[in-house]
């Protein structure tokens, strides 16, 4: 019994060792930073324990917008981009010809590479010397006024930001509800029609309690993934987050660890939990939603 | 509601490429009396679920006519039918409890129809006391039995009120003993109200045993219609016979020669005024009279005992299945130990069929 108890213990070694030293460690350094005050990369010493560090990034400007941006990012592109995906989703789902050709357009995004995808926006939107970009040139066209969505007004920013946003995380959710679509009995279709049942009250009664697992699943990781969004600004905007005000939390930790003005890891993990509290909440309350709502 | 099918025929295009069509429905044409409850009866993939699919309006026929009573439906869309439908999976919506699945059907009706929510509670309430299941309004699909689920489809289906109920392979998720209980239910709420029932299965003893008529299809061609111990004790061919009853019947590869139908050398029984040919003879288990002196002997492999009955095991080398059963009365004496047993045969359990079109030969 001791012996099997030791050998339990050496088969978990290895896993326990690198989850412990990639994962918890890291974890519990982010606390300790997060509560260190005026800590001094260079010597590794701090001056005292408290709340400092909390409450200089909440009162940073920089962090603030950061959190606007992040919050606007969201609660935009996590709807559009869930209630599009089921559009297109029930769309692919009814059409027989070029099934397989749409589902494999509809599935390029998820496997481009995000700068090279950044690229195309750039070209798309950005105002140039030479040209005013393809979108600018469309709505000359259509005689309206062009707008530099780049380097342009703070809305038209956030408006390429939200719409590469949704691009992007589009083809996953695609996929997923096309299987989940796929999955739900043909029995029930065919019991609803025998009973006339009109086609919205089968996709509400029907359809969508069958697939709101799938969709729930969507929501939540859809939430976390926005709130950690960095990347794709990074791919449009550049590095230059903060003078863009295109900045996120994610990219606001970045900035404090390696950024220009770098060099505050004490800053970085503050800011980090806060990140982490609001998921979290978030999370917990996406949660609760989808117990009162998904079926069996 | 009488339902008349009218050279009904649904053909499937082939998924192989250049192979051609796969005709489901073969020509069929019989009429189904008012009230009563027929037994689509066939082996798996004889196409009584595509009938069945192209009287429910599931289905378009390729060409024939669907009537009922003295409309033609062939062209309505299913809702528009009147027709009630119970799945073999049942169906049931599993995020909806047992009353809302019964009242789903009702509260799609629109218009003139349309139902106040008083009068959908209390349909919902009687098709449920009718299948017995009032006491389970308020569980989910899953917390009940499969006995249960199947009377809460067989509620739904009722809860409109339909001209015609459709039960595709009611019984064929449920076990042993629920399907006997099942079986009798379904023949009571089909008594109780009488509406035209059609129901697909492949198990011929379901279909025998509660069925005013039965249907047998092979290959999506009609084979043969009636009460179910006619067409059990005059089949129309080889395959009906073989198709009904169990202990399925014993087949042997015969000849008539001068008024006798012979197995082997052995000339088992008179048939007279049948020409000389090569046949197939086929014994219904019952049809054995252990007998001394009788014209059929074989070969002993076992004896078991089941109570009332006694149920030889026996070899022939003209039979067409590996093993023969005759079933005899416990009372009759038949040694164990001997190798061979004779029997002599009734006439009425014996049928001949012609060697090459299978088709019966009476005698």
């Amino acid at each position: 019994m001791k012996n099997n108890k030791l050998k339990a213990w050496l088969y978990l070694l290895p896993a326990i060792a690198f989850l412990g030293i990639f994962m918890v460690y890291p974890l519990v350094d982010v606390f300790v930073y997060a509560f260190q005050e005026g800590f001094n990369f260079a010597s590794q010493t701090y001056k005292g324990v408290g709340w400092h560090n909390f409450s200089y990034v909440l009162r940073d400007p920089y962090f603030l917008q950061a959190i606007k941006n992040t919050f606007i990012i969201v609660i935009i592109t996590v709807p559009a981009s869930t209630g599009l995906a089921l559009l297109i989703s029930l769309g692919l789902n009814s059409i027989k010809p070029l099934k397989n050709l749409f589902q494999t357009v509809y599935f390029l995004p998820y496997v481009t590479n995000t700068l090279a995808v950044g690229l195309v926006f750039m070209i798309l939107f950005k105002k140039t010397a030479y040209t005013d970009g393809l979108v600018n040139l469309i709505i000359s066209w259509f005689g309206g006024e062009g707008i530099d969505f780049i380097d342009g007004p703070y809305w038209a920013k956030m408006f390429v930001m939200c719409f590469y946003t949704v691009w992007v995380v589009m083809p996953f959710k695609i996929l997923i509800l096309t299987s989940a679509l796929a999955s739900v009995n043909e029995d029930y279709y065919k019991a609803a029609k025998i009973d006339g049942t009109s086609k919205s009250r089968i996709f509400f009664r029907i359809t969508l309690p069958m697939i709101s697992p799938m969709i729930f699943y969507l929501v939540i990781t859809g939430f976390i993934g926005a709130f950690k969004a960095y990347s794709d600004e990074v791919a449009i905007f550049g590095t230059d987050l903060n003078v863009a005000g295109m900045n996120t939390i994610v990219g606001y930790v970045y900035d404090m660890l390696y950024g220009d003005s770098g060099g505050y890891p004490s800053y970085a993990s503050a800011a980090a939990l806060i990140l982490f509290v609001i998921v979290l909440t978030i999370t917990v309350i996406n949660l609760m939603v989808s117990r009162k709502n998904v079926h069996y | 509601m009488k339902v008349v099918l009218d050279h009904l025929t649904k053909r499937f295009p082939n998924r192989a490429k250049g192979e051609p069509d796969v005709i489901a429905v073969n020509d069929f044409t019989f009429e189904i009396p008012d009230g009563k409850l027929i037994g689509l009866l066939g082996p798996s993939g004889c196409g009584k679920s595509t009938c069945l699919n192209l009287i429910s309006g599931l289905e378009k026929p390729t060409s024939g006519k669907v009537w009922f009573g003295d409309t033609d439906v062939t062209g309505l869309e299913p809702e528009n039918r009147g027709v009630g439908l119970v799945f073999q999976n049942y169906a049931l919506y599993p995020h909806l409890t047992v009353r809302q699945n019964i009242m789903f059907p009702l509260q799609n009706l629109k218009g003139a129809d349309k139902l106040s929510k008083e009068e959908m509670l209390s349909r919902a309430e009687e098709a449920a006391r009718m299948v017995q299941i009032e006491g389970l309004m308020d569980r989910k699909p899953s917390q009940m039995s499969g006995g249960q689920q199947q009377r809460v489809a067989i509620a739904r289906a009722l809860v409109k009120m339909p001209r015609v109920l459709l039960l595709d392979e009611p019984l064929s998720n449920l076990d042993a003993r629920l399907r006997l209980q099942t079986r009798e239910e379904i023949r009571r709420i089909q008594r109780e109200t009488g509406i035209t029932t059609i129901f697909v299965t492949h198990d011929q003893e379901e279909a025998m045993s509660i069925s005013d008529q039965i249907v047998v299809m092979k290959l999506g061609v009609l084979q043969q219609i009636g009460q179910p111990q006619e067409v059990y004790n005059d089949p129309i061919n080889l395959f009906v016979a073989q198709f009904l009853g169990t202990p399925a019947i014993n087949t042997f590869s015969g000849e008539v020669k001068g008024g006798q139908v012979f197995i082997g050398d052995e000339a088992v029984l008179p048939a007279p005024g049948v020409p000389d040919q090569k046949v197939f003879v086929g014994i219904r288990p019952e049809g054995f009279i252990p007998d001394e002196n009788g014209a059929f002997s074989l070969d002993l492999t076992r004896i078991e005992v089941m109570g009332r009955d006694i149920s030889v095991v026996a070899t022939h080398p003209q039979a067409q299945s590996p093993s023969v059963r005759a079933i005899i009365s416990s009372e009759s004496e038949v040694g164990a130990a001997s190798k061979k047993v004779r029997f002599s045969l009734k006439p009425k359990k014996v049928f001949l069929f012609a060697a090459e079109s299978e088709e019966r030969i009476r005698f």
